[in-house]
């Protein structure tokens, strides 16, 4: 598997990733590598499987009653944002 | 001179409990050594000293009022992925390198409650993600038996410094290896348990359905101290199990005779060091000795770990690490000019390179019109490899192999080449794929450099596990060799 320029530059963008000109050669290298890599997958006789996304056997998500279960504490939490007024997380203007 | 530093975590609740000591001595002699020798090794990215007191005084008076448990007053130092309320807790990350928790990680919680004592946050790969402690925004962690070489990742500062004795126990995270290669390298005990067995909550999210909290000690007893406080049911982690916690320390002992080991064929066969596999195959004459069967096992999909962990990890990194966005918590991007820049550039300028490589990796695999050939992909392979698993189990009580196929390699080494890199983890990616719990123990030393001898064992058998680890380190001293420096 080989990837362009503009495959990495797209993927970049998916994943919201700021990456530099003198960066995109480097991950178009490693990412090809990688995708390479992992195609050894196609070697397993996958047909009859069943995919596997937890890895114990019988394991259902708990659910929890839909009940107030915290205090609120956004003032602590609050503390760690770059930008905060009147308790609300500040980011630059979305609609004109 | 005291030698606290010598001895084990259930040698120091002796001593604590015998009055011999106080915690407060304790704590100010690693304190101590934390201050002079921390500076070569880079193990810890934060020291809590005075919180450490504080909390020794309130140890001692603990034990002085007779209402002491095993773990009171015992100092450790917790991995920087554990969110400790009010500190700082960056997960090796310029992202994180202002974020101060708003809680404690339930791990933390827990050890705490059971009166264990904060020195300080370990470092480690930014995120986890790494095998030898290099991609940490704090710059790489030095191997304490040799300065010029990596000390394993992604818990390197919890491993360099119990090796290098300026704590006597670390806790650590494994999602591929990151507790058990390490420990190999710098000859510690490293245990993996059973995915659910510890709680996640306030452990930083890597690969979800991977991730699991455990520790590196000086023994497999010291490992069975901390996890029967550890483990356990929580409703804060929605895969936590609810499952009884055995009384670990009550079943150390259990005779080895008639325990059937079986050795990973592929294991032996794989990229593996021939030095190094001497070494642990030296180890497993010692189980024989103590009347262990032997026998070949062969788990033909294993060799597809690797591959399918680069799949199945990436895509859940990229998912979990989406949180990342400038905005409630961690690094922001000067004068952002819309919403997407502040999202990219903020992310851009927070993650470093190889976390930015498995982000990008992850996100390739869920895409549109590719999600099948990948990820779903990886996951029948995951099961595979799972079943291969349960089938040994069938006939075996444990199975053996190495933990790594080298002992510790240069710093600088395997920085250029991602592949080479994720091969370190080719034995250990197995056990966090099924799930299971698994262990690395010291083995030996080959040119001055540890080698770790890895178990596994079948979901929720850390007792068994444990014990297996201790039978062998009644009878051999490798778990006591100290790096020269560090005596």
């Amino acid at each position: 598997m080989s990837l362009t320029r503009k495959d990495v530059e797209n993927i970049a963008h998916l994943a919201r990733l700021a990456i530099t000109e003198a960066e995109t050669p480097v991950y178009v290298d490693s990412l090809s590598k990688i995708l390479s890599f992992v195609e050894q997958l196609n070697t397993a006789d996958t047909k009859q499987v069943e995919p596997m996304a937890h890895p114990l056997k019988d394991q259902v998500q708990r659910l929890r009653a839909d009940q107030v279960a915290d205090v609120d504490q956004h003032h602590k939490y609050q503390r760690n944002a770059a930008r905060v007024e009147a308790g609300l997380y500040l980011v630059p203007k979305v609609i004109e | 001179m005291t030698d606290f530093h010598h001895q084990t975590l259930a040698e120091l609740s002796a001593g604590l409990k015998a009055r011999r000591f106080s915690s407060v001595e304790l704590t100010r002699h690693f304190l101590a050594r934390i201050e002079r020798l921390n500076g070569e090794l880079n193990a810890l990215i934060t020291v809590t000293g005075e919180q450490a007191l504080a909390a020794a005084a309130r140890a001692d008076q603990q034990l002085a009022a007779g209402n002491a448990g095993p773990l009171t007053g015992l100092p450790i130092v917790h991995k920087d992925i554990f969110c400790t309320d009010g500190v700082l807790t960056t997960c090796g990350s310029r992202m994180l390198s202002n974020f101060v928790a708003p809680y404690d990680a339930t791990v933390v919680e827990r050890l705490s409650q059971a009166g264990v004592i904060m020195l300080g946050k370990a470092n480690m790969d930014e995120f986890a993600m790494g095998s030898s402690n290099e991609t940490s925004w704090y710059g790489p962690v030095k191997n304490p038996w040799n300065l010029k070489k990596v000390p394993g990742g992604s818990s390197g500062g919890s491993a360099a410094a119990v090796a290098a004795r300026i704590a006597p126990a670390a806790t650590g995270t494994d999602t591929g290896g990151s507790i058990r290669q390490p420990a190999a390298l710098t000859s510690l005990t490293g245990l993996k348990p059973t995915y659910g067995r510890v709680s996640r909550y306030g452990m930083i999210a890597f690969a979800s359905s991977l991730d699991q909290a455990g520790t590196l000690t000086l023994s497999a007893q010291d490992s069975a101290m901390l996890l029967g406080a550890m483990a356990g049911f929580d409703p804060r982690d929605s895969t936590s199990v609810d499952a009884p916690v055995p009384d670990y320390l009550a079943t150390l002992d259990q005779p080895l005779a008639g325990l059937k080991i079986g050795l990973l064929k592929e294991f032996f066969d794989q990229g593996l060091d021939e030095a190094n596999g001497k070494l642990v195959r030296d180890a497993l004459k010692v189980y024989e000795t103590l009347g262990a069967k032997l026998v070949e096992v062969s788990l033909p999909n294993l060799p597809l770990s690797v591959p399918t962990y680069y799949v199945v990890a990436p895509a859940e990194c990229s998912s979990n690490l989406s949180r990342f966005d400038g905005v409630r918590f961690g690094h922001r991007c000067e004068n952002p000019h819309d919403l997407l820049d502040l999202y990219k550039r903020s992310r851009g300028e927070g993650f470093g390179a190889e976390v930015k490589r498995r982000i990008m990796t992850g996100t390739y695999v869920l895409s549109a019109g590719y999600y099948d050939a990948y990820y779903l992909r990886a996951q029948k392979v995951r099961r595979l490899i799972t079943d291969d698993f349960a089938q040994a189990f069938q006939s075996v009580d444990v199975l053996m192999g190495p933990t790594s196929p080298t002992p510790a390699f240069d710093i600088g080494a395997k920085v250029d080449d991602p592949i080479t890199m994720y091969l370190n983890d080719i034995y250990t990616i197995g056990a966090n794929l099924a799930g299971l719990p698994a262990m690395s123990i010291p083995c030996g030393l080959l040119d001055g450099l540890p080698v770790g001898l890895q178990i596994i064992g079948p979901h929720f058998s850390e007792g068994r596990l444990l014990s297996v680890a201790h039978g062998y380190q009644r009878e051999t001293q490798w778990h006591r060799q100290i790096p020269q420096g560090y005596e």
